[in-house]
C-alpha cells in the first residue's frame, strides 16, 4: 500500500515535471504607447494574438501605456522595481536618455544570422536617424509618422482656390490663409485658415519649420543645440507671425489634443498634424479632404516622429531571441502594412509599401503615400542627452513666444543658453 | 500602566506604526537624504549643496511655488463657502432635494481623468462649451487654457467645481446632527434666522470646517491629474504646480535628485500647515 502511494506520487511528481518542460514558454512583457486618435489598442491585441498562434512557445503581454512620456515611465518604472519588460515601444527621441541610463541593447548584439542583419537594414534610412548613435542600431522603427498637411478641399472651393493644390511655400501659406480665413458681421472669425498646435508637442512642430528654413536643431550626438541661430529664430518669428500679423491662426497656445476635432468641426481649413491621424480623419470627416506634405520656405521638410522598439538589458539570452522575433514579426512587410492602413502611420520599409494590401490602399487612398513621400525631406527629430528637459526649454520658448510674453530671439536665446548648460558635461 | 498592559498597547499600534513607517516616515527620509547627492542619475558624487543652489537659481521653482500658493489661496476658501452654501440649501425643505444632493456629488464620483478629457472639450477656443455659450451674448470667447492670464484660472474653475460638491457631503453630515431643540429653543427666544447661522450652525460645525479645510488644503497641493490632461503646466509654466514639476523632474528629465530637493520643499509647506491649522486653528474649533 505505502509502496503503491510512493510511486504514484513519483510518477505524479514525474508527469508534472514533463508536462512543465512542455509548457515552458518564454515570456515576454512590452510597454506600448498610443500618442494619436483611434481604438489602436485593439489593433495591437490583433496583431498580438496572431504573432503568439504563429509563436506557440512565446507569450507575450503587451500593456498600453497612455502616451509617450507614461509609456517610457511605466515601463522604466516596472525594470527598476524588478519587474520584467523584455521590450517595449517608445518615444524614438528616448534613445540617448536609456543609453545613459544604460536600460537598452543596441539590436546588433542581438542580431546574428545574414537574415536578420538584412532584415535591418530593411527600413527606411531616414526613420533610423533616431535610433543610431554611435554607429550602432538601438531603436527599430515601428509607429513612425512625419507632419503632414490636412485641408478641407470643400473650403479650398468656397474660396476659390484650387483644391488640389495645398499651400507649397509659407507665402503661399499665408495667402490662401487669408483667403481661407472668415469673419462674421462682428468681425469675429468662424473660420480659421490655418492651426499649427503648439500644446503636447510643440518642439516637434517647429522642427518642420526650423528645417523649412534650412536649419535642423541639433547635432546627431544629441550633444549640441542650435536655438539661437538666425534662422530658426526666424521660423519662430513665422510661427508667431501667423497669429498676430497674419490673422490667419489664433492667437495663444493651440490644444494638441483637440485640434483634430476643430479641424473635423470645419473651424479650420488646414491643420498641421501627425500622420498618425490619417485613418481617424478620413473615418470621420463629413467633408471632402486632402493631406500634403508641408510647405516649404528656403527648402521642404518635416521631422520625423513617433515610437520605437527598444531591447531592454535585463533579459535572458533566450528572452532577446524572443524579442527579436517579436520585433521582426511586428515590422515585417505584411505587418507594417496592415498597421499604416488601420492607423495611417507609415510603412516602415519599402517593402512595405510593396504589399499587395498598401499598394492598393494607396491606389484608392493616395493620401496613405505622403507621410511616405515626405520621408525624403525628413530630418530627424529633436532628440539630446537629458532630452526631457532639453525639450522642455524648447517648449516654453515657443510658448512664451506664441503668448506674447517673449520675442522669438530673446526666449530662443535664453532657451540655447540654458541647453548649453545643461549639455556641457556631455561633450 | 502595568507592564503587559504596555506591551499589549504596543503590539496594537505596531501594524499601522509599520505601514507608516514603510510608507510615509521612511521614504520622506530617503528623500530627504536624496535631496544631499548629485544631480542625474548615475554620477555619484557624494553629500553637495548644488540641488538647493539651483533650486534658489530655478525661475520656473519661484513661478511653481507662486502658482501652488495662489491656487490653493483660491481654490480652498471659494470651495468651501460654495460647499456650506449648497449644504444649507440642500438641508432646507426644498423639493427635489435628494436629486439636487446627487447632482452635486457627482463630481466627486466620476473618474477625473475621464472628467478632464470632458472640460479639455468646454475649454477649446473654436468649439468649446464655454465658448459657445459666450458667443451667445456676442462676445467672442477666451483662449481659456492657451493664454497664459487664464490657465491657472481655468485649472481654479474646475477644481472648484469639484471640490465644492464633495465639501458640501461633509457639512450636510455635520448639519444634519445639530439638535433640532437648539433651534426651537432660539426661535422661543425671537433670534433671527442671521442670528441661528452665526450663533448655532457655524459653532457647531467648526469641527467639520477644520477637517474640511485640512482636506482642502492637501488636496490643492496635490493636484497632478488634472494638470497632465489640461495644460501639462502650460503654456510656459503658466499653470505648472508643484507637485507636477515634481513629477516632471523625477521621470521626464529623471532628475530624482532634485525632484527629491522639490519634494522637500512641498513637505515643509505641508508641515507648516499643518502646524497652523492644528497649533492655532484646532484652539478656536469647539467639540462636543
Amino acid at each position: 500500500m505505502f509502496n503503491c502511494g510512493k510511486k504514484r506520487l513519483l510518477a505524479a511528481v514525474l508527469a508534472t515535471a514533463v508536462s512543465s518542460v512542455a509548457q515552458a514558454k518564454t515570456e515576454l512583457t512590452m510597454y506600448y504607447p498610443v500618442a494619436v486618435g483611434g481604438a489602436l489598442t485593439k489593433v495591437v491585441d490583433a496583431i498580438i494574438a496572431d504573432f503568439e498562434t504563429q509563436n506557440p512557445d512565446i507569450d507575450v503581454t503587451a500593456i498600453y501605456a497612455g502616451n509617450y512620456n507614461d509609456a517610457r515611465v511605466k515601463a522604466l518604472a516596472a525594470l527598476q522595481s524588478g519587474q520584467p519588460a523584455q521590450l517595449s515601444v517608445m518615444f524614438s527621441i528616448d534613445v540617448h536618455e536609456l543609453m545613459d541610463l544604460d536600460a537598452i541593447i543596441p539590436f546588433d548584439e542581438v542580431v546574428t544570422s545574414v537574415e536578420d542583419k538584412a532584415w535591418l537594414q530593411s527600413f527606411y534610412p531616414a526613420l533610423m536617424k533616431n535610433g543610431q548613435v554611435n554607429g550602432k542600431t538601438w531603436g527599430v522603427p515601428f509607429q513612425r509618422s512625419t507632419i503632414v498637411m490636412y485641408y478641407n478641399k470643400d473650403m479650398f472651393r468656397e474660396a476659390g482656390l484650387n483644391p488640389d493644390h495645398a499651400p507649397a511655400t509659407w507665402t503661399e501659406l499665408v495667402n490662401m490663409g487669408k483667403k481661407l480665413t472668415k469673419h462674421d458681421v462682428n468681425g469675429q472669425t468662424t473660420q480659421w485658415g490655418a492651426m499649427i498646435p503648439s500644446t503636447g508637442y510643440p518642439y516637434w512642430m517647429f522642427g518642420a519649420l526650423a528645417k523649412q528654413n534650412s536649419q535642423v536643431l541639433m547635432n546627431q550626438a544629441g550633444t549640441e543645440t542650435y536655438f539661437d541661430k538666425p534662422e530658426v529664430i526666424e521660423a519662430l518669428a513665422f510661427w508667431k507671425s501667423l497669429g498676430s500679423e497674419h490673422k490667419i491662426m489664433p492667437e495663444g497656445t493651440i490644444e494638441w489634443g483637440t485640434l483634430r476635432q476643430n479641424f473635423l468641426e470645419q473651424k479650420t481649413a488646414i491643420m498641421w498634424h501627425s500622420t498618425g491621424n490619417l485613418t481617424s480623419v478620413k473615418k470621420n470627416a463629413t467633408f471632402d479632404f486632402g493631406v500634403s506634405m508641408l510647405p516649404a520656405n528656403t527648402e521642404m521638410g518635416s521631422p520625423t516622429g513617433g515610437g520605437n522598439f527598444y531591447l531592454f538589458k535585463k533579459s535572458t539570452p533566450e528572452e532577446r531571441q524572443a524579442a527579436l522575433k517579436l520585433v521582426k514579426f511586428m515590422t515585417a512587410p505584411e505587418q507594417a502594412a496592415k498597421w499604416s492602413i488601420e492607423t495611417g502611420y507609415m510603412g516602415v520599409s519599402p517593402a512595405s509599401y510593396n504589399t499587395e494590401a498598401l499598394k492598393n490602399y494607396v491606389k484608392s487612398f493616395p493620401p496613405a503615400a505622403v507621410a511616405r513621400d515626405q520621408l525624403e525631406h525628413a530630418t530627424a527629430e529633436l532628440a539630446t542627452h537629458q532630452a526631457g528637459r532639453v525639450r522642455k526649454l524648447l517648449d516654453d520658448a515657443i510658448q512664451s513666444t506664441l503668448t506674447n510674453q517673449q520675442s522669438a530671439e530673446e526666449a530662443l536665446k535664453s532657451a540655447q543658453k540654458q541647453a548649453d548648460r545643461i549639455l556641457k558635461r556631455y561633450k | 500602566m502595568s507592564r503587559n498592559q504596555q506591551i499589549y498597547a504596543w503590539l496594537l499600534l505596531l501594524p499601522a506604526l509599520s505601514l507608516l513607517a514603510a510608507f510615509t516616515h521612511i521614504p520622506m527620509i530617503t528623500t530627504f537624504w536624496r535631496s544631499f547627492t548629485s544631480s542625474g542619475m548615475q554620477n555619484n558624487t557624494g553629500f553637495t549643496w548644488e540641488n538647493y543652489r539651483y533650486l534658489y537659481e530655478d525661475d520656473v521653482f519661484w513661478q511653481v511655488l507662486s502658482n501652488s500658493l495662489w491656487y490653493a489661496a483660491i481654490t480652498v476658501p471659494v470651495s468651501m463657502f460654495l460647499a456650506l452654501g449648497m449644504a444649507l440649501w440642500v438641508n432646507s425643505k426644498i423639493h427635489g432635494k435628494s436629486i439636487l444632493r446627487l447632482a452635486y456629488f457627482t463630481p466627486t464620483i466620476l473618474p477625473m481623468i475621464s472628467v478632464a478629457n470632458i472640460w479639455l472639450f468646454f475649454y477649446t477656443p473654436e468649439i468649446g462649451l464655454f465658448n459657445e455659450l459666450l458667443s451667445w451674448f456676442g462676445h467672442h470667447g477666451y483662449n481659456w487654457l492657451g493664454d497664459p492670464d487664464l490657465s491657472l484660472y481655468s485649472l481654479m474653475l474646475m477644481t472648484i467645481w469639484k471640490e465644492a460638491g464633495f465639501f458640501m457631503i461633509f457639512y450636510l453630515a455635520a448639519l444634519q446632527t445639530i439638535s433640532p431643540d437648539l433651534y426651537q429653543a432660539a426661535s422661543i427666544e425671537g433670534a433671527s434666522r442671521w442670528t441661528n447661522l452665526r450663533r448655532i450652525t457655524l459653532p457647531l460645525l467648526m469641527p467639520t470646517t477644520l477637517f474640511v479645510l485640512v482636506n482642502a488644503f492637501l488636496n490643492a497641493f496635490k493636484l497632478v491629474d488634472h494638470l497632465f490632461i489640461l495644460t501639462k503646466g502650460g503654456p510656459n509654466n503658466a499653470s505648472n504646480l508643484l507637485l507636477y514639476y515634481i513629477y516632471e523632474n523625477a521621470f521626464s528629465f529623471f532628475d530624482t535628485a532634485y525632484a527629491a530637493v522639490l519634494t522637500v520643499v512641498l513637505l515643509i509647506l505641508l508641515i507648516a500647515l499643518a502646524a497652523l491649522q492644528f497649533g492655532v486653528i484646532e484652539r478656536r474649533v469647539h467639540y462636543r
